[in-house]
Parts: C-alpha cells; structure tokens; sequence
C-alpha cells in the first residue's frame, strides 16, 4: 500500500512550529509583561473603557456590514437561481472577479470617491448640493467593509441555492403554498448552511480589519483591530497586544461555535 | 414588469462592485494628476510604474513568494493526505481540526502569532519569514482540496495496478496521480491567490525594506502617492480579467467535450 503515516510528517512539522508555537507564543506574550513576569493585566485591558468601547464598536460596524451583505446577496442569489445567466456561469464570474483584485486597491477607489476633491465632491458641486462628507466617518468604514467583502456572501449563497432540488420548490407550490411562504417555509430554511457560511467569511474580517477602517476613517475610526495593530507597530507594548489579540481570538471562536450551532439544529427562525 | 426590476437588481450590484475599479481605470489614463480634471490621455503613468524600482522589486517579492509558498505548501499538503489516510480516525481529525486553524483564525492573530515566534526565536524578520509564513496559511487550502480526492478513488485502482506488475512507485504515478491532479491543481492556484492576496500576514512577518504588492501599496496610499497605483490597478484588473476568461473558456470547452463523450 503507498499509504503510509511518514509521509505527513512535514505537513505534523509545519503545524507544531507553524500553528501551534506561534499561538502558544501568543499565550505566552500574553501572560508575562515586559520584565517576563506573569500577569494577567493584559487580558483585563481588555476591559478598560477605550478597549471594550473599540471592541463593541467593531461587533457593530462587523454585524451591520454583515447584515447589508446578506440583505443585498440573498435576492441576487434568488434572480441568479433561475436567471439563464446564473446557470452560464457567466454571471457568477462577474460577481466574483472584483475579489481577485487586491482589496487594499479596491479600498483605496473609495477613499479616491469620497475624499474632499473627489468624484462625490465632484458630483455634488455639478448638482449644486453641499459635498456629502461621509469618508473618516463609520458610513465610509462600513461601506468599504460591504464593498470589499459582498463577494464573499454572494458565493455560498448562490452556490446552495443553485443546487437546490428545485422538486421541493415545485411541491410546496402544488400544495397550496404562495411564493412568499414557499420562501418563508422552504427556500429560507434549506439555504441556511450557504447564509451561515457567507456570514462567518465577512463577520470576521470585518471584525478584525485596521486596513478598512485606517484608509476610509483616516485615523479617527479606531477598531480593535486597529488598536491592537498599533499595540505592535506604534506603541511596541507587544505583551499587551498579545493579550488583546488572545481575548479577540477567544471572541472569534465563540461565535464560530454560535453559527455552527445555528447550522446544525437548523431551524433558526430568521424572519 | 417583474423581469425589469430583477434586471434593475443586477445592474444596480454590478455598478456597485464596477464603479470603483472603473474609475481608477479612466485615472490611470488621465494626463495631469489631479482627480478633478481630465486633462488629456496619456499613458504618463504606466511608463513611470514599469520604471518604478519599487513597484517592479515588490511585483517580483510578491510572485516569487506566491510560487514558492504555493508549490512548497502544495508538496506538503498532498504528502500530508497521503499519510493522513493511514491514521486512526482520531489523530486524523484532531490533525484537521488543527490544519483549520489558519483558515478559520483572523489573519491579525496568525499574523502576530508568528512575527512573536520568529522574534522569540531569534530569527530577524527577512523574505524568508514572510515564505514561511505563506507557506503555513496556504497548506489548508491545499488539504481541503485534495483531500476529498483520495476519498473519491479507493484502494482497489491502486492493489489492481499492483496485481498486474507495476512498482508502488509506478502505480503511484500511473493510476492514482491523475485522479488526484484537479485537486491539486485547484489546492495550488487558491495556495497562489491568497498568498498574491494577502496582506495582513505579510505586514507583520516581513522585514524592514522588504514590500510585496499589497504592503508597498498601503505605504504608498499613506504617503499619498497615486497615480503609479492607478495604473497598477489598471495592469492588474486586466491580467486578472484576461486569466479568468481563459479558464472559463478552457472549462467550459472541456465541459462540451465531456458531454459530447
């Protein structure tokens, strides 16, 4: 048999010295201050008052730019199921090929549209209105976070509705149910694993980002993400960013368990 | 009337996720440097990207790091779904589950994780970190590619080939390759596009002085130099346009064919 264990032994190498070192690295910075003492302060820290105001400042902004990415990909994966485009293909490259393009690029276009003297700017001086400031405001972070991560919930959505058993649809139909009910009570429930995934692949880079909220706050947006890139970056308190970033990992993996969760009992009521 | 409005629908998303990139396409071709005029066609620009040392040194860190990364993430990977097989079925799903880490992990915390490996190590931040770093967020990929692969094919390919006088080795080569090589090819071109893609990982792995594509242009939109990236997103949004239309028609040709079979 050319099956063998040995074999995986690089792939065992690269986790131990390339996963699990590097998050005990984290645990470790984390646990110590800057003499190498043990200490938990850097874990309280998280609930000092401008930390845990970041921090739920974030989890708004990630669940707002989540719940707009939902509300605009669900009913295009609805047209795209029984469009002539969605099944070509064609249109599903569409959609996706703003992703490929690096995404620091397609942030940088919004601040190019809505800085002072930009295309917006622009625009309202031809229309005669005042110039509409919303870049350095939370609307900018948030209209870059649906921008650059719309793909993301436009692709599992339209993937599970695709290959939904279109018999289903045709019974619920024949048995007396309108459109909206068959979408309530069929549609709806069956596409909660595509819904469940789209929200975890934008929830969490929305939540973690400094990119986004660095380019289109200009500086006055502070995220977590931000507070702790600059823990690293500016303020070199690495111990205290190690235990920020260890409490924010403990937040991302309790609300993976949470849409898990929801997928698995499938029967989440969402409307 | 229905119809319309779902088009409507359509038209009004594509001009969302068109309209940025459209616009920094017409910018790469303006004359002057402001934003607010249109000065005239030129292709001013690209003539000072190509020539810009910066701009090519990072284009080549950037390749050379995603090839590298890609290839040695996907050797890694497959031989790990070769030895992954002959395990019990515990050790195989505690491996995944850690394998799944860097996937589900925010690129922050992975980030950080292994610039304080590297620093606890001694080892001073360089191109190679940046490598190694690539190459550990890129081997889940490969796995949850190829993977399923080899739970498609079964053993008795493999013990027939046996049977009939070929070498492990040959057998290997002859009758499981090619039916594992579309996961392999996918692993690696998603393995090649994160690490072309990433930024947050390599901003904090990399050393002084050393830019991918993606750190030197989040340097540049700091200092407020322009007009070069215009063009680079110009020269970028093509070649991306122009790789996916081929796969596209190379897929859907060898699709017809499978159905003319």
């Amino acid at each position: 048999m050319y099956k063998h264990r040995g074999f995986a032994l690089p792939f065992i190498i690269m986790i131990i010295i390339g996963t699990l070192v590097p998050l005990c690295s984290i645990v470790f910075y984390g646990f110590t201050d800057d003499t190498g003492n043990f200490t938990i302060e850097n874990f309280l820290a998280m609930f000092s008052e401008e930390h845990i105001k970041a921090l739920i400042f974030s989890v708004l902004l990630a669940l707002i730019s989540t719940f707009i990415c939902l509300i605009l990909a669900y009913p295009l994966g609805l047209i795209l199921r029984k469009s002539k485009l969605g099944k070509s293909g064609f249109v599903i490259f569409i959609f996706v090929l703003p992703m490929w393009m690096n995404f620091l690029l397609r942030t940088m276009a919004w601040q190019v549209i809505l800085e002072r003297n930009g295309l917006l700017d622009h625009f309202c001086q031809f229309l005669n209105i005042p110039f509409v400031e919303i870049i350095n405001t939370p609307f900018a972070v948030v209209l870059g976070m649906v921008y650059d991560f719309l793909p993301f919930m436009i692709l599992p959505i339209y993937n599970v509705l695709k290959s939904m058993d279109e018999g289903l649809i045709e019974a619920s139909y024949d048995l007396g149910a309108g459109k909206f009910t068959t979408l309530r009570k069929v549609i709806l429930p069956l596409s909660v694993p595509g819904i469940i995934s789209g929200i975890t692949m934008v929830f969490v880079p929305s939540l973690t980002t400094f990119v986004i909220s660095n380019m289109l706050g200009g500086g006055k947006i502070n995220l977590i993400g931000n507070i702790i890139e600059q823990e690293f970056t500016v303020s070199a308190n690495w111990n205290l960013g190690s235990g920020l970033s260890f409490v924010m990992m403990i937040l991302i993996v309790v609300s993976m368990v949470i849409f898990t969760k929801l997928d698995e009992d499938g029967e989440v009521n969402l409307l | 009337m229905r119809k319309i409005g779902k088009g409507l629908y359509i038209a009004l998303i594509m001009f969302f996720l068109y309209l940025p990139i459209g616009f920094l396409i017409v910018l790469s071709f303006n004359e002057g440097r402001s934003m607010a005029a249109w000065t005239g066609f030129s292709f001013h620009w690209f003539e000072e990207m190509f020539e810009s040392r910066m701009i090519m040194d990072a284009l080549y860190n950037t390749f050379t790091i995603a090839l590298g990364a890609s290839l040695a993430a996907t050797a890694i990977g497959v031989l790990a779904c070769i030895g992954l097989q002959a395990m019990g079925y515990k050790s195989r799903q505690s491996l995944l589950t850690l394998n799944n880490i860097p996937m589900l992990n925010a690129d922050i915390v992975t980030g950080i994780s292994l610039m304080l490996t590297f620093v606890a190590f001694g080892i001073s931040l360089n191109y190679e970190t940046i490598m190694f770093s690539h190459i550990c967020f890129c081997i889940p990929y490969v796995i949850l590619s190829v993977l399923p692969k080899f739970k498609e094919i079964g053993d008795n390919t493999f013990e027939a080939a046996l049977d009939l006088g070929a070498t492990k080795t040959k057998a290997f080569i002859k009758v499981i390759l090619p039916e594992i090589m579309p996961g392999i090819l996918s692993g690696f071109l998603l393995a090649f596009t994160m690490s072309v893609d990433d930024f947050v990982i390599t901003h904090f792995t990399r050393g002084a002085g050393i830019n991918t594509l993606s750190t030197l242009i989040y340097s540049q939109v700091k200092v407020g130099v322009r007009p070069t990236l215009y063009a680079l997103s110009t020269v970028i949004f093509v070649v991306i346009l122009i790789v996916l239309v081929l796969t596209n028609i190379i897929s859907s040709k060898r699709e017809k064919r499978r159905l003319e079979l």
